[in-house]
């Protein structure tokens, strides 16, 4: 049995695992991430748009190769079509890129070499090293050899279908509703507005979820959906849906797949406990999942860095003990968890919603000004017009 | 039992995250299914383009039983 010591093993290479393995190596921790696939970044699990505005936060400069496209805003789609845009102008910040995944997840392991990382593809992760009932480090499979990756702290970024949390006991369960089937065809040749990324909701376009349009350049989209187990019962459901509104819609119809993405999400609030004995979890495998975009890139850096620096303080004190990385979900908790409990409420009122209402929303804020978009400014808005349908966000309102 | 259309499976692993027994892994190219599987069927509506179906004859339980409400 071959075995390799470090100070902290990052499991899986996604966004989530190279932050927190920059953050690590560059204070000096010898770091390893491993990853199971034999190449960072795909297949492509994503709809690969992100806001920009948290990229600085954690000194990442945006890079030509994995940029296809930068938007000016948003434009939300009502079950009846009628449409609301959200400017960057006037949303303060909400502009955005659509990235290709790919090159975007090798940016940031490369990031995480530079910062003095190792990293080992096509090396699978099966399971903890146990010593006094610790954890001490991962077994893994590395091509056709067995290998113990010895490390007193190992973090977690093994994504939506995690073991390494359920192996150090922390043991999840997601309700239906709390899951979003996703599917997303790459779509070249069509009509789409290059300006803005296009989200459709709405029982007929995506039950429990939406649809999304996110242009990659001219003539080329990544067309997706998200759609929730509960309102699943049947199979395929968002291949279903996502191909009976194609082909409604011509301009997209005649479009040509050059990719087909699939994936869950969880839109769940974040897990109660993201720290083990020696370990610690981030982004997707903490369900840092933001619940009402399902964006999970710009979570999942957060906490990598994070985590990352956590590390660092915990060598210092030379205390890995689940005690000493409450600072871990103290500072992750500080920065994120608010946005997602208010998130999740919105998801979760959205989800009741009926068609009708959903008019009445759109409707209410057609031609609103807001100097920034808020959930309590949209609420506003609608109550102004449509009293009624803010019944159930009263709650909210008055806070 | 669950089966996986091979033809159809992009691997994209939402049934392994969505699996409430644990009973599934992606290991390259391939589903597998542990005896840990009760036939809850949750895979089966989480899968996006509807490769995974049960074997006929061979559910354990009735699916909804034990799905997390």
């Amino acid at each position: 049995m071959e075995r390799y010591n470090y100070d902290v093993v990052v499991v899986g290479a996604g966004p989530g695992g190279s932050c927190a393995a920059r953050a690590a190596a560059s204070r000096g921790l010898k770091t390893i991430m491993i990853e199971k696939r034999q190449e960072i970044g795909t297949p492509v699990r994503c709809g690969e748009g992100i806001a920009t505005a948290w990229l600085n936060q954690i000194g990442l400069k945006p890079g030509k190769d994995w940029i296809a496209n930068e938007v000016d805003g948003a434009r939300i789609f009502a079950p009846n079509e009628q449409y609301i845009t959200l400017d960057a102008a006037q949303a303060g910040n909400e502009t955005g890129f659509v990235v290709e995944r790919d090159m975007f997840d090798k940016f940031l392991a490369r990031e995480a070499i530079r910062a003095g990382s190792d990293v080992w593809v096509k090396t699978n992760a099966l399971g903890l090293i146990m010593e006094n009932g610790v954890p001490v480090g991962v077994h893994a499979r590395k091509l056709n050899k067995d290998l113990e990756i010895r490390a007193p702290l190992i973090i977690a970024a093994d994504g939506f279908e995690s073991r390494v949390g359920l192996w150090a006991g922390i043991k999840t369960q997601l309700k239906p509703g709390d899951i979003e089937a996703c599917l997303q065809y790459r779509l070249v040749g069509v009509d789409c507005d290059v300006r803005y990324n296009d989200f459709y909701v709405g029982e007929k376009a995506a039950p429990g979820g939406y649809l999304w349009v996110f242009p990659k350049g001219p003539g080329e989209a990544n067309v997706g959906i998200g759609v929730s187990l509960k309102k699943s019962p049947g199979i395929a459901t968002a291949k279903t849906y996502l191909d009976a509104w194609i082909k409604r819609h011509p301009g997209y119809a005649k479009g040509k797949s050059i990719e087909d993405v699939a994936g869950a999400v969880s839109v769940s609030p974040p897990l109660k406990r993201t720290t083990a004995n020696g370990v610690m979890l981030v982004g997707d495998a903490a369900r840092l999942v933001d619940p009402l975009t399902g964006g999970g890139v710009a979570n999942a850096c957060i906490s990598g860095q994070i985590a990352g620096e956590v590390a660092k303080a915990s060598f210092d004190a030379h205390d890995f003990s689940v005690q000493f990385l409450q600072l871990y979900e103290k500072k992750w908790r500080g920065e994120l968890e608010e946005q997602l409990m208010r998130n999740y409420m919105a998801k979760e009122t959205m989800m009741k919603m009926s068609d009708e209402s959903l008019n009445k929303v759109i409707d209410a804020l057609q031609g609103v000004e807001f100097k920034k978009v808020t959930t309590l400014e949209i609420l506003k808005a609608v109550q102004a017009k449509y009293p009624e349908v803010v019944k159930e966000f009263e709650s909210m309102l008055a806070a | 039992m669950r089966q996986v259309d091979r033809d159809t499976c992009l691997h994209c692993a939402a049934c392994v995250g969505t699996c409430p027994f644990d009973a599934i892994t992606l290991f390259d190219m391939h589903i597998i299914f542990n005896d840990r599987c009760v036939d809850c069927a949750m895979c089966d509506r989480v899968c996006p383009v509807g490769a995974i179906s049960p074997i006929p004859g061979t559910e354990k339980m009735k699916p909804k039983l034990r799905v997390p409400a």
